[in-house]
């Protein structure tokens, strides 16, 4: 199989995966039914009690605003690792999804917000942090001097590190300091969850996909060229400054608005720049978004079906499981591994 | 300009050194004595901190109070009663600080990574997961009750990390270290959270724990600790000429005639020891073992021999400049210092890595 098969594969993966989640676990539909309700939905016909309600504002949603989520974050951190060239960097890591769980968990604990107000917040924090994390580092970082590259990007991430720190000490205080009930809710919120999955939701999620990701294909060339080293880019004709101010630009919309939309859901965009590497033999933008997907709907079947039967009914935040399940998996890709750069 | 300089250099080794040993060459010797008297220094203000840990908080008190205090104990004086509860938790300040500097400087020299902190081997995610653990299944509930729970868990953590980064063909290299623990601190924490959101009791003790801080120990917490704590200090400081040889890479260092893998192997239990203590000590107090080392190799440069030093006196500098500006930050509570060392030190890291020149990280 080549590139394209594998990429191919991954796709059709994450499309049974999707209709995995729309049509099984704790309420299932068949496939008749389901195109029934989605006709009627769509046509305005009768509406099957409840069926309709239950696939159409629930279970489809979730799935909908799951893979855009996934998406989102695959493509974001593959991104960030291949620019950075430092298989730690995922936007967890630089900060961003601390700054959306500083803001969300001040709105949570100090004004008693929910909803709408909590992924505002989320997403003007993490924009803030990045701006910031941006104009700490920008003497250099950006418009580097050919040739000291990694050194800039190695300042872009310490950056990021230290105000990580500071805003996960931030999110500790505040949960200490809230009500042990807005405490949990916080602590749902800071997991990522698609419980609060809506069809509003998927929809800005998607408009502001319809940007980004066009804006990550055209930057895919010139960041594989990036990849040789500052000089031989600027050789090749690369804007080296321009060109990594707008990676930077893109990875960090498409890591704020998907925890916007689901919290910081851990480990995603960690994760599928290696598995999708793995997988397609080579660095791929698609493959790593692909990945994305696959993780998160998976992760999330999991957490909504499976777990309630262990746990007495509470259903988890995906994240848990995407770090309980996808942990194992990395450890499992780095003992197997024989390339140093797993 | 140069003439002074070229007359007056034959002249230092002559000072700094005494007759009859071999002198260093210039540059070298009179460095290393002004690194010496940095660390002097740095040594002084440490003492000065701790003295101001003593005397400021919620009531203050003269130097002469604190001293009276010290050395002829009254138990019916409340200043002196105030005092004899500020010892302990200045000298958890200055065992943990140490203890995170530390093990910090060694990571980044075992894994080679400028992300590298006692947090990335997995240490703070094994405690946090074994003092949940605690709390759910056994019903702890006092901080001390906590220490073995939080050793043992980073003790495991760490060990797991390092054993599975050891697998496979090239052993440990420093990005198989710091995924594995990436990795499994992730899955740690996340099982740690199936706990947590099931259970709101536990989630109610352990967000007290998670802040980490220095105040509400007592000495025999401190005892508990304090052989791990040494051990692991005499271990890393050992090993500093060795992480120097593994800065120049590890072909060159096995040139060298080193044996890589066994010097990672001291140096990481050497981290842990430390770092497992001080976490089961003071909580999980980021930032510090990340932080100092950075701030360290702006003053001495890249030799390990002067960053671990360093390292091990400015890191308690931070924490306890952190607790004691937790105490009247926001009267009349107070901020734990693993709150305040993030808050603090963030923005002097923020200035350091402006500062430096890009090619100096």
């Amino acid at each position: 199989m080549n590139t394209v098969h594998r990429t191919a594969f991954l796709a059709l993966a994450a499309a049974g995966l999707f209709a995995t989640a729309v049509l099984l676990g704790s309420y299932t539909v068949t496939v008749p039914d389901f195109f029934r309700i989605l006709a009627a939905q769509l046509t305005g016909g009768t509406k099957i009690p409840g069926a309709s309600f239950i696939v159409m504002e629930h279970k489809l949603p979730r799935a909908v605003v799951g893979g855009l989520v996934g998406a989102a974050f695959g493509l974001s951190g593959a991104l960030f690792q291949t620019m950075l060239r430092n298989p730690l960097a995922s936007p967890d890591v630089i900060g961003i999804g601390y700054g959306a769980s500083a803001a969300a968990v001040t709105a949570i604990v100090l004004f008693g917000a929910s909803g709408a107000v909590v992924s505002g917040a989320a997403l003007a924090g993490a924009l803030a942090v990045a701006a910031i994390i941006y104009a700490i580092s920008r003497r250099g970082a950006l418009g580097a001097a050919a040739g000291r590259g990694d050194a800039a990007g190695n300042r872009l991430i310490l950056a990021g590190v230290g105000i990580a720190a500071a805003l996960q000490a931030v999110v500790s205080f505040l949960m200490t300091r809230a009500d042990i009930r807005t405490a949990a809710d916080a602590l749902v919120w800071l997991n990522g969850s698609l419980n609060a999955a809506n069809w509003a939701r998927a929809g800005i999620l998607g408009v502001a996909l319809l940007v980004l990701v066009p804006a990550a294909a055209v930057l895919a060339r010139p960041l594989r060229i990036l990849e040789l080293g500052d000089d031989t880019a600027a050789g090749l004709g690369v804007r080296v400054g321009c060109t990594r101010l707008a990676v930077v630009v893109a990875a960090v919309g498409l890591s704020a608005v998907a925890t916007a939309a689901a919290g910081p859901v851990s480990f995603v965009a960690f994760l599928a720049g290696p598995i999708s590497r793995r997988f397609v033999r080579k660095p791929s933008l698609p493959a790593s978004a692909l990945a994305g997907v696959l993780i998160v709907l998976a992760a999330d079947f999991l957490a909504a079906n499976l777990a309630p039967l262990v746990l007495g009914g509470t259903v988890l935040p995906v994240g848990v499981v995407t770090g309980a399940l996808g942990a194992p998996f990395l450890l499992w890709l780095l003992v197997t591994a024989n390339r140093k750069d797993a | 300009m140069s003439m002074p300089t070229t007359t007056a250099r034959p002249a230092a080794p002559a000072v700094t050194a005494p007759a009859g040993t071999p002198a260093p060459s210039g540059p070298f010797g009179r460095s290393g004595a002004r690194r010496s008297a940095w660390l002097l220094a740095a040594v002084v203000v440490l003492g000065l901190v701790s003295a101001a840990s003593l005397t400021i908080g919620a009531r203050g008190l003269s130097l002469g109070t604190v001293w009276q205090a010290l050395i002829a104990f009254d138990p019916a004086n409340g200043d002196h009663a105030v005092v004899h509860a500020r010892v302990p938790r200045t000298v958890l300040g200055i065992l943990a600080g140490g203890a995170l500097g530390l093990s910090g400087a060694a990571m980044q020299g075992v894994a080679r990574n400028l992300l590298a902190d006692p947090g990335i081997i997995g240490v703070n995610a094994g405690a946090a997961l074994a003092v949940v653990t605690g709390i759910y299944v056994f019903g702890i509930s006092s901080l001390s009750g906590y220490i073995w729970f939080a050793f043992l868990g980073a003790a495991a953590a760490a060990a797991l990390v390092y054993a599975i980064a050891s697998l496979g063909r090239d052993g440990a290299t420093p990005v198989k270290l710091a995924l594995a623990g990436a990795a499994l601190s992730a899955g740690l924490y996340s099982l740690m959270n199936v706990i947590l959101v099931s259970s709101q009791d536990t989630l109610d003790r352990f967000r007290f724990w998670q802040v980490g801080g220095v105040a509400g120990r007592d000495w025999s917490a401190i005892h508990t600790g304090l052989p791990f704590l040494l051990l692991g200090t005499a271990i890393v400081l050992g090993t500093a000429w060795h992480l120097n040889g593994l800065a120049l890479g590890e072909d060159l260092a096995s040139g060298l005639g080193q044996r890589v893998g066994l010097t990672r192997g001291i140096a990481a239990l050497g981290v842990v020891l430390l770092c497992g203590s001080a976490t089961a000590l003071a909580g999980p107090i980021g930032f510090v073992g990340l932080v100092v080392p950075h701030a360290v190799r702006f003053l001495t440069g890249p030799d390990y021999r002067w960053i671990l030093p360093f390292s091990l006196v400015v890191a308690p500098m931070l924490l306890l400049a952190a607790d004691i500006a937790g105490r009247v930050v926001l009267p009349p509570g107070e901020v734990p210092a693993g709150i305040m060392t993030a808050l603090v030190g963030a923005p002097v890291f923020v200035w350091l890595i402006r500062r430096s020149k890009a090619a100096g990280l």
